[in-house]
């Protein structure tokens, strides 16, 4: 039989602020423990919750980043659950009405080994406000753990896509695509270490053609996109074995190993859970209005897909340049800063997401850690522009940059790689070649237009190329008249 | 009699440096030194503490830095955190809790330069009508020892009913301040939802609770809601409206009629079955004395009363019982001493660390919100609710406050009801609507009832007013107490301790 | 709807409080009794009625992004059950 695998994501992105959701209690990461949990933070008897202003305005990023529907009232709800790390006993969550609804995100799936590249949208079922839970470190003290609040409280955006992906590679570009909108936008650090993005992967298996979903398993806690894939594929296999053996799947919260690149399911979580949702009492229906979107929206950076239709309008780039070039902010900035530099588009298009991409990926490198600046290649494509290098000499001069040898004219000068433009010396070479190849002008003269190029190639490596090779081109048309 | 004193007066005594705040302090402390074994209204005492703040409102009141409340020893009902105190909610699960932070009530009183007493008995986490739910035992009713002094707020009902303190503060979720200021024959009001804040007040229902004042008269009351009401921004639903001197139109209650004009609505619903016959006489009378000050009376009907109870018991226990999820025996208040794992220690600690009331009420609140229930229960009584809250926007339309009992009997015998949760929690017949309406009401001394052994027995008349109307409540109170005196009524066996 | 001891078993374990056998049986009593007295709002036709949450119809006022609070853990935990190196003890907690 041919399966199907159906995949949904619930994405926890902690929200870039500095003060908790309800408390005035610091978020910075890696505090010692307990030192970041206020009376809020640990649920003293009589405290209370007032919501934090900027986390409300990155959800309405979010939203607006999404073309979603941001409600222009949305309601707190408490989920009653007891865990250690949980002080209150319920963690302060949005139920019925999120404040972000219905939006989507259109993502690139790159070719797999029987695939091409491809788009597809994926549907974002809502997007909501809650507080994250503390931390339990295991062992601290032998068969107890140790509880720390730090965390308790910080903001979380928690967004929920619709079952729409169908393969571990669409799932794993989403959570890619998202993790660079969320970036991109300003509203979480992006850090998956640190736990500022985390991943529940919704997996299950149907006979492929049938419409009615399998019972999904549910990995919690995924914070780097090797190991979602790596779950997601374990998972799926070992769901369609099950089926194939004859038995049956039941809904689970599960855990990936990645030691051992299997999955289990939790045993905290055996019971079915009854959250026993209502709305939190203690605060009050959240307003967004029009004019509350409409500051946020002009306090936001362009977005990508508007980016994109600029990159294609106004620099003439193709879809796919544009696409890829708007695959983060930072080589989107970067690359902009290439253009304001004076760089040509089109050169520049090529450059970032060729030499500059291989060299970044080669070396594990962000753009923004690239030792070549956008200034430093913008004046390397002038170079080549104004026929000083090149490109082939460009290509060494971008290493000597690479290397810190330099600017770009200090390495061209030192490596010796200025282009032979003078007609005379070039001539001159032109003529020695011509009288060492006879044989080959006389092919030429006979009709052979392959004897021509070989000629140019000739030419060039007695001129070890530095000679301008459109020069050449012309000035051996012309002599061999 | 000191004791007797009028907050005012003992005001102007302190001003005039007539006595000290150390003085009046250790003279209550003394009292209490002597009355609290039997009545049991104060759980906590710390006498350094106490005098130290004594000793600062002296400080300030010579260096003519005071207020009306600067050096007067008040009450403080143990449902507020008090930094260094200990603060139990009368609960064997924060027996040993030291608050490590202070209320907004208690740092208002602190700026005010009150000096707080003590912290007063209640039912165990606010919950119960009699004060018999508390860990730390029930409390007397000062006109009759046999009897409770009703609740939540029964210690802080007893201390100001014995003259244990100047005045007192409560909290009323479904009538805690109102039925035991009935019950114990003085003036309490609980405020409009949001009026005062309820930071480090610990929760019971927290869409219902609010803290207000407990005190002899409508004037003191005044004087303690000028220092509690207040906007505060750590409460989300702490109301942002401007200060208001609740004392301001006081003054003008006197002479002929001063309540002329004021149309009073009786709502039909509070006279029928459940109310007992002595306390309707009693509330007849009064509402005569009403006429004669220039009032007009107006029938009205407040058709959802009945389902007050019902949505109620609802409504409460499913707030409570999330909001005392937190004792969890992990950070603070009571653990089991014996545990195999997690899932144990939370169970018992919790079995342990709550009584039997507060159990049921958690229990109640789990069920009707857990799945396949919370449409049948939880959302069908916030329905009803709004109609309970629309009955009181229909009478208001023809009246300006209303008024009826504040609670159907005189009190009771401690022990009569506590085998019959259902029968205690009729109790707040009259009292629930206004907590779920979120209005303010207020219940003041009209008259005694006697029992059957010859003893009086205070009866309560409630005043409820319109969202924010405090100060028109509190007048009507005043020209009330202009023309009668049930308000300054003590127990006579207590008089001269 | 009529309660049963199965229920409060349930309940009693979503609620984390350990009722025993023999106190299952008074708490039902109990119970049941207040749910009868619950089940008086079911007469009410509440169609179309929009629930009623706050009191006041107003919306949830927003804090400003700004760190208040500094480290109170010393005085914080010297009210806890246990603690050490600045960590809460609990039981093992299984995942």
């Amino acid at each position: 039989m041919q399966w199907e695998v159906v995949i949904g994501l619930e994405t926890h992105v902690q929200l870039q602020t500095k003060s908790k959701q309800f408390s005035g209690a610091s978020t910075t990461y890696g505090a010692e423990p307990n030192t970041q949990a206020c009376e809020v933070s640990i649920a003293l008897p009589g405290v209370l919750p007032v919501l934090n202003k900027q986390s409300v305005e990155c959800a309405i990023k979010f939203g607006l980043a999404i073309d979603a529907d941001i409600a222009p009232r949305s309601i707190f709800a408490r989920k009653n659950y007891f865990y250690p790390d949980l002080p209150k006993g319920y963690q302060i969550s949005q139920f019925e009405l999120p404040v972000v609804g219905k939006g989507k995100i259109t993502i690139q799936v790159p070719a797999g080994k029987n695939t091409e590249a491809y788009e597809k949208v994926i549907n974002i079922t809502r997007a909501h406000l809650e507080e994250d839970a503390g931390k339990s470190v295991h062992d601290a003290v032998e068969g107890m753990s140790g509880i720390d609040l730090n965390r308790a409280g910080t903001p979380l955006l928690e967004i929920v896509t619709e079952p729409d992906m169908r393969s571990a590679a669409e799932a794993v570009a989403y959570a890619k695509k998202l993790h660079e909108l969320v970036q991109w936008i300003g509203i979480c650090d992006g850090n998956m270490q640190e736990g500022s993005f985390r991943c529940d992967v919704n997996v299950s298996v149907r006979p492929k053609g049938t419409e009615k979903l399998g019972t999904r398993r549910e990995i919690k806690n995924l914070n780097s996109f090797k190991f979602m894939l790596q779950a997601i594929e374990y998972e799926t296999q070992w769901q369609i074995e099950t089926l194939e053996d004859g038995g049956t799947i039941q809904q689970a919260t599960i855990l990936f190993n990645p030691d051992t690149g299997e999955t289990r399911a939790m045993r905290s979580k055996e019971e079915a859970n009854d959250y026993r949702y209502f709305p939190d009492p203690d605060l009050l229906p959240l307003e967004v209005t029009e004019a509350d979107k409409t500051r946020v929206r002009a306090d936001m950076p362009e977005l990508p897909q508007a980016l994109q239709a600029r990159f294609t309008s106004e620099y003439q780039l193709s879809g796919y340049d544009a696409s890829n070039l708007t695959s983060s902010r930072a080589v989107a900035d970067y690359f902009v800063a290439v253009v304001n530099a004076g760089g040509d588009a089109k050169q520049a298009a090529n450059w970032v997401m060729g030499a500059l991409s291989a060299k970044l990926n080669a070396e594990e490198k962000t753009v923004a850690e690239s030792p070549v600046s956008a200034g430093q290649l913008a004046a390397l494509l002038k170079r080549i522009a104004d026929n000083t290098i090149s490109n082939n000499a460009a290509k060494q001069v971008f290493e000597g940059l690479w290397a810190g040898e330099g600017e770009v004219d200090a390495i061209i000068e030192a490596k010796g790689l200025k282009q032979v433009s003078d007609t005379g010396a070039i001539e001159a070479i032109i003529n020695d070649v011509l009288a060492a190849n006879q044989a080959m002008v006389e092919e030429y003269k006979a009709g052979k237009e392959k004897a021509f190029n070989a000629l140019v190639g000739q030419c060039m490596k007695a001129s070890k190329g530095k000679a301008n090779p459109a020069q050449v081109n012309e000035l051996l048309k012309s002599k061999l008249g | 009699m000191m004791i007797n004193s009028s907050l005012k007066q003992l005001g102007q005594q302190l001003a005039s440096k007539q006595i000290s705040s150390v003085e009046l302090t250790q003279a209550y402390l003394q009292r209490v030194t002597q009355l609290n074994p039997t009545i049991n209204a104060f759980i906590t005492l710390d006498e350094e503490k106490t005098i130290t703040q004594a000793k600062a409102a002296d400080a300030r009141i010579a260096a003519g830095d005071f207020g009306p409340l600067t050096g007067i020893p008040l009450a403080q009902k143990d449902i507020f955190c008090a930094k260094g105190w200990r603060t139990t909610c009368s609960s064997k699960m924060l027996e040993t809790f030291i608050a490590p932070y202070d209320a907004h009530v208690i740092s208002q009183f602190d700026a005010a330069g009150a000096v707080n007493l003590g912290k007063t008995n209640m039912d165990e986490f606010a919950m119960g009508s009699s004060n018999e739910t508390s860990y730390f035992g029930g409390v007397k009713n000062p006109w009759d020892f046999d009897r409770v002094p009703g609740g939540s707020s029964g210690g802080s009902a007893a201390a100001v009913a014995a003259r244990l303190c100047a005045a007192a503060t409560g909290t009323d979720t479904g009538g805690s301040i109102r039925q035991p200021a009935s019950l114990c024959g003085f003036t309490g009001l609980k405020p409009t939802y949001g009026l005062v804040s309820r930071y480090g007040m610990i929760a019971f229902a927290s869409s219902l609770d609010q803290a207000g004042p407990m005190a002899k008269s409508a004037e003191d009351c005044a004087l303690m809601l000028n220092v509690m009401a207040g906007f505060d921004e750590r409460d989300s639903t702490s109301v942002n409206r401007e200060k208001e001197d609740y004392t301001r139109g006081l003054a003008h209650m006197h002479g002929e009629q001063p309540l002329k004009g004021l149309r009073i609505g009786l709502p039909k619903e509070y006279f029928a079955e459940g109310l007992s016959a002595d306390v309707a006489k009693v509330i007849e009378t009064a509402i005569a004395e009403y006429k004669k000050l220039g009032a007009e009376i107006v029938d009205i009907s407040l058709p959802n009363n009945n389902l007050s109870i019902p949505v109620y018991y609802v409504l409460a226990p499913a707030e409570a019982s999330s909001n005392l999820s937190r004792y969890d025996g992990v950070r603070y208040g009571h653990r089991a001493a014996e545990y195999n794992d997690l899932q144990e220690m939370y169970m018992k600690s919790r079995a342990e660390g709550f009584g039997a009331e507060v159990k049921r009420r958690i229990l109640i609140g789990t069920y009707v919100l857990s799945a396949g229930y919370y449409d049948a229960y939880y959302l069908k009584a916030q329905q009803i609710r709004r109609l309970i809250a629309q009955d009181f926007v229909e009478a208001f339309k023809h009246c300006d406050v209303i008024m009826g009992p504040a609670a159907p009997s005189t009190a009771f015998k401690a022990g009569e009801k506590t085998s019959d949760p259902v029968a205690m929690y009729l109790e707040d017949l009259y009292t629930i609507a206004v907590n779920l309406a979120g209005l303010p009401g207020m219940s003041i001394p009209a008259g005694f009832a006697q029992n059957g052994d010859g003893k009086p027995l205070p009866v309560g008349l409630q005043i409820i007013g319109n969202y924010f109307d405090e100060a028109r409540m509190l007048d009507v109170g005043h020209a009330y107490q202009q023309v009668t005196d049930w308000h300054t009524q003590m127990p006579v066996a207590l008089e001269n301790i | 709807m009529a309660l049963n001891l199965e229920d409060i078993k349930r309940i009693a374990h979503l609620a984390r409080i350990e009722v025993s056998d023999t106190e299952a049986q008074e708490t039902l009593n109990k119970l049941s009794g207040i749910l009868g007295l619950i089940e008086q709002m079911q007469a009410v036709d509440t169609a179309g009625i929009a629930p009623m949450s706050h009191s006041q119809d107003v919306t949830q006022r927003l804090r400003e992004d700004v760190v208040t609070q500094t480290n109170q853990r010393e005085l914080f935990q010297s009210i806890a059950p246990a603690t050490q190196d600045g960590l809460y003890l609990v039981p093992k907690v299984i995942e």
